[in-house]
C-alpha cells in the first residue's frame, strides 16, 4: 500500500492489479442496484416485493461507501492516518480513550439512531412508497452521511469541539449563537412531538400504558443494581432488565384482562400528556444513575436487538408491498399531514435521510474516542448508512399494511370523523378500501380496543412489525408482538425525552449563568428546579396543544420539527463549507454546498408555504384567520369553541417560530458566504482553529492488533 | 471456535462498557506507573456516568 506523504490509505478509483475480478464485482453491484431502484421506481400496478427495497438500499450504500465516501475521505478531507487523534494525544482514561472502531461505531450508531427514522418514513408513507424511499437513499448518501462524516472529521481535528464552538470559531458570533438557539428550539419541538407519539400509542390502551409505566421501576432497579449492588456490572444488570421488560410486556396483557386493574391504566390523551410532563420534570431532576442511564442501556439493547430481528424477518419473509408507489395525496390533501409532495416529503423524513441533530453527536463524544483518523469514514459515513437502512425498514413495515388499514390507524379524528363507520367510509372513498369489521378484528388481534386515529406512526409501525414477526413466529402472539413494539418505541422515546430535557436544562443554566453566575451551578437545587420546569413547560405547552388539537397535533408539530432539524443540518453544512473554502478547497466545497443548497430550497419553500398557503391545513395564518372568523361568527361546536382561542394563539406562535427558523438559517448562510468571499479575496478572516499535526505513535502493528488485547 | 467466542464476548463487554474499569486500571498502570492512585470501581463508574450524561449523546 502506498503512503504518499503518509496519507491516502485508500486510492478510491484505482483497483489493485492483483485482484482483476474486483471491478467486475463492483459493476455487478452497480447493475443490480440500478435494476432494483429502477424496478421500484417504474413499477406500476403490480405488487412489488420488499426484498427489492433491501437490495436497492444495500447496493446504493455499498457503492456510495466504496467510492464516494472513500473519495471524500482521501481527496477532500485528506484524512491522515499518521496524525495522532485527540483520543491518543489527550488520553485520560475517562472521555478521551482510543477505542476499537467497531465499538465506536456501536456507540455512535446507538447515539444517532432514535425514534426519528422509524416515525418519519411511516408518516411519509401517505404519499406512497416511492418518494420516501428515494429520498431516504439519495438524501443519506449525498447529504446525511456527508454531513455526519465531515462534522466528525472537523471536530476530530479540533479536539472534539462542539458544533456551536466550531461555528463561533470558524464563522463568527452569529453562527455560534444560531447553533445554540437552533439546538435548544429543536430539542423543545422534538420532545413535544415524540411525547405526542407516545400519548397517541397509549391513550385508552391499558396494556401499552401498563407496559410503558413498568419500564420506569425496572430501569430504577437496574440503576440501583449498577450503582450499589454490583457497581459497573453493566451486562449482568442489563440482562436482568431486558428479561424484566419482556415480563412487563406479557404482564400488560394480564392487566388488560383484569376488569378492575385495567381501569387504572385506561387514560385519555390529556391525562397521559400531564403524566408525561410530570415524569419529564422528575426525570430531569433525578440523578442520572437512577433512571436515565440504566434505561438507556436497556433501550440500546432493545434497539439493536429489535432492529436486527426486523431485518432478519423482512429478508426471511420478504412480504409484498401493498401501498401504491404514489397516492393521490401528493397533491397536498393527505390526512396525516397537509402539504404537497414537494417540499413536505423532504421535511417529514429528516432522520434517515439527513438529520442536523447528528452533527451534535458527531462533534461531541465520538471524536474523543477515535483511535485513528482513518476510522472516520466507517463511523461518520457508515453509521448514518445504517440509520438510513433502519428508515428503509420502517418504510417497508408501514407499506406492507393494507393502505386502508394504514390510513385508518394514522388519520386523526378531525380528518375522517370520530365514528368508525364514518372513518372507514371516508377512507374507502379515497380509494383505499377498509371495513369496520377488518379494523375490529385487527384491534382484537393486537389486544387493543380500537386502532382508529392513533396518529404518530408508532402504532402503525407496531402493527406492521407485529404482522411481520407474527408470520415468522406464529400468529397467536400478535398482541404480544404489538405491545413489544410499542414498548420498544416508547422506551427510547422516553430516553430521548429525558436526555433532551436534561441537555435543555444545562443549556438554559449556562445561558442564565451569563446574567446571574449562581444559576450556572448545575448542582444548585433552585437553579435545577427552575430551569427544568422552564424546559418542561416549553415542550409541555406544545404537547398539550398537540393533544387537544382535533386535527392531531402531528399535522402541525412534525413539519415544524422537520424544519428545525433541517435548519440545524444546514448550520452544520455551513460550518463545513466555510472550513473547506477557508482551507483552500473551494473546488471540493460542493460536497457540502450541494446538500446545503437543497436544504435551503426545501426548508425555505416549506416555511414559505407554512406561512402563506391558503390551505387551512398547511398555512398557519390562514388557519388562524379562519378559526378566528368562525369563532366570531359562532359557527364552531361548543367543544371547539372552548379550545379555539388556544389553538389560534398556537397557530400564530408556530408561524412566528417558522419565520424565526428561516431568519436564523439565512443569517448563518450569509455569514458563511461573507467569510468564504473574504477568504477567497485574501481579506482577513477568523483563522482555522485546527490543532497542529502531531505524529501518531501507534504503529501499524498496534493498530492491527487493536481490540484484541 | 472457543477463541472466536471469547473474542465475541470481549467485544460485547467492550461495546457495553462492561470492561471499562479494567481498561481504566490498565491506563493508570501504563501512564502513571507505580505512583498511580486509581479511583475505586464505584467512584470510577460514578464519574463516568456523570460525564457521559452532561452533553448531547442521544438524538432523534
Amino acid at each position: 500500500m502506498s503512503l504518499i506523504m503518509g496519507q491516502l490509505r485508500f486510492t478510491p478509483f484505482l483497483i489493485p492489479m492483483n485482484k482483476p475480478l474486483t471491478p467486475l464485482l463492483w459493476l455487478l453491484v452497480a447493475v443490480t442496484g440500478a435494476a432494483a431502484v429502477g424496478g421500484i421506481a417504474l413499477n406500476r400496478g403490480e405488487s412489488i416485493n420488499a426484498l427489492w427495497f433491501i437490495i436497492a438500499a444495500l447496493c446504493c450504500y455499498a457503492l456510495a461507501y466504496r467510492f464516494y465516501a472513500a473519495w471524500i475521505a482521501s481527496t477532500v478531507l485528506m484524512v491522515d492516518e499518521t496524525r495522532a487523534t485527540p483520543a491518543e494525544r489527550l488520553e485520560n482514561g475517562h472521555d478521551f480513550i482510543p477505542t476499537d472502531r467497531w465499538v465506536v461505531f456501536g456507540h455512535h450508531f446507538a447515539a444517532i439512531a432514535g425514534p426519528g427514522p422509524l416515525v418519519g418514513p411511516t408518516l411519509a408513507a401517505q404519499f406512497g412508497f416511492l418518494p420516501g424511499t428515494l429520498w431516504i437513499l439519495v438524501g443519506a448518501v449525498l447529504g446525511g452521511c456527508v454531513q455526519d462524516m465531515v462534522t466528525l472529521f472537523f471536530s476530530t481535528r479540533r479536539n472534539g469541539k462542539s458544533l456551536g464552538q466550531m461555528a463561533r470559531d470558524e464563522l463568527g458570533i452569529i453562527g455560534g449563537v444560531a447553533a445554540l438557539i437552533g439546538t435548544f428550539t429543536i430539542m423543545v419541538i422534538l420532545i413535544a412531538v415524540l411525547g405526542l407519539v407516545v400519548v397517541n400509542a397509549m391513550k385508552h390502551s391499558p396494556w401499552a400504558t401498563f407496559t410503558v409505566s413498568a419500564t420506569l421501576p425496572i430501569a430504577m432497579l437496574v440503576g440501583v443494581y449498577m450503582r450499589h449492588l454490583r457497581p459497573g456490572q453493566v451486562l449482568e444488570a442489563s440482562t436482568v432488565g431486558v428479561l424484566l421488560l419482556l415480563v412487563a410486556v406479557a404482564g400488560g396483557g394480564w392487566v388488560d384482562g383484569n376488569p378492575s386493574l385495567r381501569t387504572w391504566f385506561d387514560m385519555d390523551g390529556l391525562s397521559l400528556a400531564w403524566c408525561i410532563m410530570a415524569y419529564g420534570l422528575a426525570a430531569a431532576v433525578m440523578p442520572v444513575w437512577l433512571l436515565l442511564a440504566p434505561r438507556d442501556y436497556l433501550s440500546t439493547f432493545m434497539k439493536l436487538g429489535t432492529i436486527s430481528l426486523l431485518a432478519i424477518a423482512i429478508v426471511f419473509l420478504h412480504p409484498d408491498i401493498k401501498m401504491p408507489a404514489l397516492t393521490p395525496f401528493i397533491d397536498g390533501s393527505g390526512p396525516i399531514f397537509g402539504g404537497k409532495l414537494f417540499p413536505f416529503v423532504f421535511i417529514t423524513i429528516a432522520c434517515g435521510a439527513i438529520s442536523g441533530f447528528h452533527s451534535l453527536v458527531a462533534s461531541g463524544t465520538t471524536p474523543k474516542l477515535l483511535a485513528n483518523e482513518r476510522d472516520i469514514r466507517m463511523i461518520g459515513y457508515g453509521a448514518m448508512l445504517l440509520e438510513s437502512f433502519v428508515a428503509i425498514m420502517a418504510m417497508i413495515a408501514a407499506t406492507v399494511l393494507d393502505p386502508g388499514v394504514f390510513f385508518a390507524i394514522n388519520s386523526p379524528a378531525g380528518m375522517v370523523g370520530a365514528e368508525a363507520a364514518q372513518a372507514v367510509a371516508k377512507i374507502t372513498a379515497w380509494g383505499f378500501p377498509v371495513s369496520v369489521g377488518q379494523m375490529q378484528l385487527l384491534a382484537q388481534q393486537m389486544g387493543e380496543a380500537t386502532l382508529f386515529a392513533r396518529t404518530g406512526g408508532a402504532p402503525s409501525l407496531a402493527v406492521g412489525m407485529a404482522s411481520i414477526f407474527g408470520s415468522v413466529f406464529g400468529e397467536s402472539l400478535l398482541a404480544l408482538w404489538y405491545h413489544f413494539a410499542i414498548m420498544f418505541e416508547a422506551i427510547f422515546i422516553l430516553t430521548t425525552l429525558d436526555a433532551g430535557t436534561r441537555v435543555g436544562r444545562f443549556m438554559l443554566q449556562d445561558m442564565l449563568g451569563n446574567i446571574w453566575p449562581k444559576m450556572a451551578d448545575t448542582s444548585w437545587t433552585p437553579s435545577v428546579l427552575i430551569t427544568s420546569t422552564v424546559v418542561v413547560a416549553c415542550w409541555g405547552y406544545f404537547l398539550y396543544i398537540g393533544v387537544i388539537d382535533p386535527n392531531g397535533g402531528v399535522n402541525i408539530l412534525w413539519p415544524l420539527f422537520g424544519i428545525a432539524n433541517q435548519m440545524l443540518a444546514a448550520i452544520a453544512l455551513c460550518v463545513a463549507t466555510g472550513i473547506l473554502v477557508k482551507s483552500g478547497r473551494l473546488r471540493y466545497a460542493w460536497i457540502t454546498a450541494a446538500p446545503l443548497s437543497w436544504l435551503i430550497i426545501v426548508t425555505g419553500t416549506a416555511a414559505y408555504e407554512k406561512l402563506t398557503s391558503p390551505d387551512l391545513r398547511v398555512g398557519f395564518f390562514a388557519a388562524a384567520h379562519d378559526l378566528s372568523d368562525k369563532l366570531a361568527a359562532g359557527l364552531l361546536p361548543a367543544a371547539k369553541t372552548a379550545i379555539a382561542p388556544q389553538l389560534i394563539f398556537n397557530l400564530y406562535l408556530d408561524a412566528y417560530l417558522t419565520l424565526f427558523f428561516v431568519t436564523v438559517l439565512l443569517l448563518v448562510v450569509l455569514d458563511m458566504l461573507k467569510v468564504s468571499v473574504n477568504s477567497l479575496l485574501g481579506r482577513p478572516v477568523q483563522p482555522l482553529s485546527e490543532v497542529a499535526h502531531t505524529p501518531n505513535r501507534m504503529t501499524e502493528q498496534q493498530l492491527a492488533q487493536w481490540g484484541r488485547d | 471456535m472457543a477463541e472466536k467466542l471469547r473474542r465475541l464476548w470481549q467485544f460485547v463487554r467492550r461495546l457495553s462498557g462492561d470492561d471499562a474499569y479494567e481498561r481504566y486500571l490498565k491506563h493508570c498502570a501504563s501512564h502513571h506507573g507505580d505512583n498511580a492512585l486509581p479511583l475505586s470501581k464505584k467512584t470510577y463508574f460514578k464519574q463516568r456516568m456523570e460525564s457521559k450524561w452532561s452533553g448531547i449523546n442521544r438524538c432523534c
